[in-house]
Formats: structure tokens, sequence, C-alpha cells
């Protein structure tokens, strides 16, 4: 019998403290037969940091929101194995719901190995699908595993949701002798961290699809391409790489077969655009990341023009489990048209935020509502965003949709790559879409007219509708302008541009109306649309607003009723903060 | 025409050692820029055109991959570089309200530096900790469920330890 201390140190946690509390406790351990490892990241993000106590394989106790003066009384608990010490933080069944309602494949050694460790994963069954697929007695093919691949259904996880096997069939039959497989890690879209959390906590899940990968499509190399703001992710992939390497899964004639291949990372720039495959396949050249006309499909002419494969992180991660478990058992979870499972990081107003790994075909409103909790601080669910700027939003109208790609897609928002920001009624949904195009207008490369100048002009339209200046047709015009980006972009960024725009304006529509019409933000996010006022009933003349109003704009004598001068106020809201009797209102 | 680059004497013999691991791959440039900025903080105009011969590209090349990522710069930054995320989930909670407070204490725009050229201030894309948001990075360290009184402590810390040394 051996105990075991567990500490969560994914970015996240590490933020939250999680570092403090292993140096912590490394001390109090001294001497003792206890280990103190590091694991990845669970996914219970508002639970961090987290501690997980072991004896063996067995989870003991899971204890949240741990401090380093929680550390003495964990110590003494483990050691002397009597957890009444500690019972205090021990996670509530409620919150451990949020896991046991999930279905965990690409997440699956998640927050359970040592990320920093093969033996760990080599534990948990890493690189046994690879061992598998190349034993000299029942091997598989590189058609085998395209085929096991085509049963089980899996589609690309970035987003677009296209058939993996369909692509590495492609690049499998494209002429040529050198060929690459690429993992696309530039994951752009803000709200989503999935792929860095499998990296972060699980990176030889992806080093043996990738090799499954490479093996299926006959290519000697295979390239990580990495968002350079995961530097944690970075670096425990170089790790991981390298420890892979020195066990013979990497390099020449792999575990004694005659398959070969080679590993690198390339760290990213900063550019969205790089995200779309052709883009990133002119970053990996050192140029300019702009994406190139189709076809010739990366399959055929990719990376050096050789015949290339770009897969998704979680695409990747799925791998092994399939060629392990038959392309049948996964398969046999979702829907009709989409198979399997996909991880969500939900976030935004939501009660329990973090990372969701659900069966296809549950509803938006079982991982909302059952699974994350609902809305925090007592609001009102207003919509989900899915998809980051490719996206839309969906409103509470339409909770009951079922997460499959096509039944998403005809809500106006996308699958996506996983992103699920939860708004509640505070949020404007004007401003969201401003938020967007903001974004997109900034990340859009230059190459295509449209692109380019449309997304700027969306974005000068919504920005004079929060200001208030918004005219009469600018609803129309900025349809028009949303069906011109999207029929003239080249790519994939310029072409879901208007999604955002689009999507608020289907189901929000009677908002982005009391902008233009009534100059009035139904939410009151809109600052320059914001009217505050001092109700005199209320108010008992204390001076404070007009003792704090940077401009001085309220008048009034002490213990009489105060007054805002309209003109003057420029809607920073601090009266609204001080006032202790409520008296301050906003319209 | 008043041409800065001719004021900066980088020592370039630093970059000697990047050249020799890069110079001959093909598809380095961004690789080799990355391993300029991590020694000179940011990129220099002479390192650029030095950049340029080594590699053999035209320095409008090496210029036009350089200004395509936001990931480069091409002024030097404070010993601090805080990055304030503005990813929808930021945005969502906050982040407007910590940018103003960070602008208002450090007297900082978005993209400058402070005087004194201890702080640089940038919002940028989502930095991937969604669920700790609003969310900071300052150099490598995260700052997760930020408020305004938060972000002034942190800051408030790091300017008392600069103090003491």
């Amino acid at each position: 019998m051996s105990r075991r201390i567990a500490v969560g140190q994914g970015s996240c946690g590490i933020a939250a403290g999680a570092h403090k509390v292993a140096s912590a406790l490394l001390p109090l351990l001294a001497g003792k037969d206890i280990t103190l490892s590091t694991v990845g990241c669970i996914g219970m993000c508002w639970l961090e940091p987290i501690v997980d106590l072991y004896e063996d394989d067995r989870l003991l106790a899971r204890l949240v929101k741990v401090q380093p003066q929680h550390t003495a009384a964990i110590a003494e608990a483990v050691i002397t194995g009597d957890l009444s010490g500690v019972a205090d933080l021990m996670i509530t069944p409620e919150d451990n719901a949020f896991l046991t309602q999930q279905t965990r494949i690409a997440l699956r050694n998640c927050g359970i190995i040592d990320p920093e460790s093969i033996e760990s994963a080599k534990q948990a069954g890493a690189y046994s699908a690879i061992g598998r697929i190349l034993s000299a007695e029942n091997g598989m093919t590189p058609e085998d595993v395209i085929e096991c691949i085509k049963v089980s259904g899996l589609a690309g996880r970035g987003g677009a949701g296209f058939p993996t096997w369909f692509k590495w069939n492609a690049a499998r039959q494209a002429a040529g002798d050198e060929k690459y497989l690429i993992c696309n890690a530039d994951e752009g879209d803000p709200g989503a961290f999935m792929d860095r959390a499998v990296i972060e906590s699980d990176p030889h899940t992806l080093i043996e699809g990738m090799l499954i990968g490479a093996y299926a499509i006959g290519a000697q190399e295979a390239i990580v391409y990495v968002r350079a703001e995961y530097p944690l992710a970075i670096k425990r992939l170089e790790q991981a790489i390298f420890e892979a390497r020195e066990a013979g899964y990497i390099g020449k004639n792999i575990m004694g077969s005659d398959f070969s291949c080679e590993f690198r990372i390339k760290a990213g720039a900063g550019a969205f655009v790089c995200g779309e495959e052709t883009a990133l396949i002119e970053s990996l050249q050192g140029q300019r990341g702009m994406p190139r006309l189709k076809p010739p499909f990366p399959a055929q002419s990719g990376y050096w023009n050789k015949p290339s494969n770009i897969n998704n992180v979680e695409t990747f991660a799925n791998v092994a489990w399939i060629i392990t478990n038959g392309g049948e058992a996964f398969a046999a979870m979702g829907t009709e048209d989409s198979k399997g499972t996909k991880v969500f990081a939900l976030t935004g107003k939501i009660r329990r935020g973090g990372l969701v790994e659900i069966p296809m075909g549950m509803t938006l409103r079982q991982v909302i509502f059952d699974i994350g909790g609902g809305i925090r601080d007592g609001g009102t669910f207003k919509a989900v965003q899915m998809g980051g700027p490719s996206g839309g939003c969906i409103p509470a109208s339409l909770l009951d949709t079922v997460i499959d790609y096509k039944k998403l897609a005809a809500t106006g928002a996308i699958m996506g790559s996983g992103g699920m920001v939860v708004m509640d009624d505070s949020t404007c949904m004007v401003s969201m879409a401003k938020f967007f195009l903001d974004f997109t207008a900034k990340e859009s490369c230059g190459k295509c007219v449209h692109c380019r100048i449309g997304t700027k002009r969306l974005q000068e339209i919504l920005t004079r509708i929060v200001e208030g200046e918004g005219q009469d047709g600018d609803i129309e015009l900025m349809e028009e302008l949303c069906n011109a980006v999207r029929d003239g972009a080249l790519c994939g960024l310029g072409q879901t541009a208007p999604n955002p725009v689009l999507s608020t304006l289907r189901y929000f529509r009677a908002e982005f109306e009391a902008h233009i019409r009534e100059k009035r933000c139904p939410s009151h996010t809109c600052t320059a649309l914001l009217h505050y006022a001092i109700d005199p009933e209320k108010c008992r003349g204390c001076t404070a607003c007009a003792r704090n109003c940077p401009v001085y704009a309220i008048s009034g004598a002490v213990r009489e009723a105060h007054e805002i001068a309209p003109e003057a106020c420029i809607h920073c809201g601090k009266c609204m903060t001080v006032c202790k009797f409520g008296a301050v209102t906003v319209q | 025409m008043n041409c800065e680059c001719s004021r900066q004497h980088s020592d370039l013999s630093l970059l000697e050692p990047v050249f020799a691991e890069y110079a001959d791959v093909k598809g380095s440039l961004i690789t080799i820029l990355q391993h300029a900025q991590e020694i000179y903080g940011y990129l220099p105009s002479d390192v650029i055109y030095c950049i340029a011969e080594r590699t053999g590209e035209t320095p409008a090349r090496v210029f036009g991959v350089a200004t395509f990522y936001t990931q480069f710069r091409f002024q030097p930054v404070g010993k601090y570089l805080i990055m304030l995320c503005d990813g929808t989930a930021c945005h969502v909670n906050g982040s407007a309200r910590i940018a103003a407070a960070v602008q208002e204490y450090l007297h900082v725009e978005n993209g400058g530096t402070t005087e004194d050229g201890l702080f640089s201030f940038s919002i940028v894309a989502c930095l991937g900790c969604c669920s700790l948001s609003p969310v900071m990075m300052i150099n490598d360290s995260t700052y997760g469920s930020l408020t305004p009184e938060l972000v002034l402590e942190i800051l408030k810390d790091i300017q008392a330890k600069e103090a003491a040394e």
C-alpha cells in the first residue's frame, strides 16, 4: 500500500496558486513514504487549486480550493490515513456531478496522470495502440487504420467537422514519398482552451495519435504548430517528445518496425488566421500566414508543396482510444450525423466553468444547466456563444438544441472548436457582435478585399451603433455587407466572420433597434447610451456622489436631493457605485 | 529624413549561434525572429537588416513577415510586460474595468510603456485561461479572477519589489 498526493498543475491551476500549495506540501512530506506528484488539469477550473489523495490507484479524496494554509492538515491526513481533518475541503457531491455526467475519451487521462512522466502515461495505456498497429504478428496496415477511423465516424474537432478518414485517405493516396503530418494547436478562438488542456495534461496521447496518423498517411515527419501564448504546453510537449524519443517511440524503426517518424514543435507567432490550414502551412514555411487558394488541397500539395495532412489536437487525442476500443465503440456514441464525444470549454457567466466532454446528442440545456449548474450570481440565461468569431449566439428559446454538427449549424452558430461562452441578461448582444468584429477586423490577413474592408466597415457601423449614433438603414446595410463578405472571402476566417452579426441580428434584432432608434441599451452595457439620474425621494444629500464625480456633473446642497447635469455626465457610473442609499438609477 | 537605424548599434554577434543553427534551414525565418526578440527584447531595425542579409531575404520581406505577427515588437518593452486578456470570457466578465484600472494607475496606453521603463501594457487576444476570467499575464506568470483592487495590489507588489532592489 502506498499513498500519493497529486496536485493539479495546468496553467489555470498554477494561476490559482497550485505551485504554492505543492511547494508548501513538499517539506511536510520529507522522510515520509508519501509521493507528491504533478498532474494536469481535471477541468474543474472553478475549484482550483485541486489536490487529490490516492491510496495505490484508488482516489481517497478530492480536495478543492486548497490554499497553502491547508497543507499541514492535508499532510497529516495522508500520513495517518484519517481524513477527518480535511473534511471541509472535500468536493461536494453537487460539484462532483460535473464530472460524473461526462464521458471522457479525449480527456481520459487529463488530471489523472503526470504529464511530465512517460511512465505515468504508459501505465494509463499510452503507446499500446501504436504498439498493436506495429506488432509483427497481428498488426494493422495503414489501410486498416484508415478503415477503423472511417468506421468510428471521427470528424475534425477544430470546427469544420470534416471526416478524418477522408483526409487521411486523400493524403495516403497522394503521389510522392515525402509526406507531412501536422497538428494544428494554434488554438486562437477567444474562449476556447481544450487543446491547451490536452497538451498540458496528457501530451503523450497527442503524440500517439499523431504517430498513428503519420503511419496511416505514410508521413516521415510530424510537426506540432502551437500558439506561442501557451508556454507551459510547449514545455511539457518538448519534454514528452524527448522522453518518447528516448523510449523508441519517435525516430527510426519505431518499436522495431520499419516505420520511422520524426517530431518537432513550431511555435506560432500570434495570428488567428493561422488556424486556417493553408495559412498555417505558409507560416510553417516562414512566410506571412495568408491562406492559399484551394484546390489544390494540402493532401495533394501542402507543406513545401508535398502531400500534407492537418488535424486538430482534440481529433488526434481520440485516435489511440479508437484503435484500442474499435471504431464501432466510438460510433456507438452520438447522433446519426455526429459520432463520439466533443470537448467544450464552458465559460462566461456560468456557475461551474471548465472542461466538459460529452457524447454528441446531449442538449445545450443539459450541458449548461445540469453539468455547468446554470447562471452564476443569480442572473438569467440570455444566450450561449459557440464557435468564437466564426460562430454565433444561441438564445434561450433554442436551449433544447441537440449538440450535433448539422443541428448547431441550423441555429446560425457552429460546433466550432469547442468554446461555449454563456451570457446572462447583463450582456449586450450588440456590443458582443462588435467585440467579434473588432477581433476579425484586426485578424483579417488582408488578402481578400471583401474580408479586409468588409469587416472594417461592419466594425465601424457597430461602433457607431453602440455609441448612440446608429442610423436608420444600418441593419439592412450590415446584412448586405455580411453577405458580400461571406461570398467574397477565400478562407474560413472571412467566410464566417459575418456569423456573429447575422446570428445576433436573427435572435436579438430588437436590441439593435433599441440602440439605433431609441438610443437605449436594454442591458445597460453601452456606456454612451446610459442615462444616470438621482431619485430625489431616496437621496439623503450625503454628497458622496458629488465628491466622487470625476467631472463635477453633480450638484446639490448638503442634506438636500442632488441632481446630475446630463450634458456634463460622462456615464462612468461612479455615483451609482458610491451611493449607499440606492438613489442613483440608470436607464 | 531621419533614419532611426543609423543610430541603432545592437550587438549583432549575439545572433551568431542562432544563424549557426537556423540560417541554412529553409522556412526558419519566424524561428530566427523569435530568437532575436528573445535576445534583444524587441526587433531593432539593424537586427532585421542583419537577418535579411544572412538569410538571403530582402529586408522588405523580413519586415513583412515580422509585422504580420502580433508577437513581434519594434520598440523596446518594459521589464514587466502586462498582457491583459480580452478574449470572449474575459470580455463578458469585465476585462474593460481591469484595463481602465491599469491604465489609470500606470498612466500608460494600450501598447505603451511607462516612463520609468518598468511596465509595458498590452491588451491581447485570448490567453486560454477563460475559467479564471478576467485574466492577465505579467511576463510568464498568469493572474486570474482579477478585480480592479487586486490588479493594483499586484502592480504595487512589483513596484515595491523593484524599489527594494
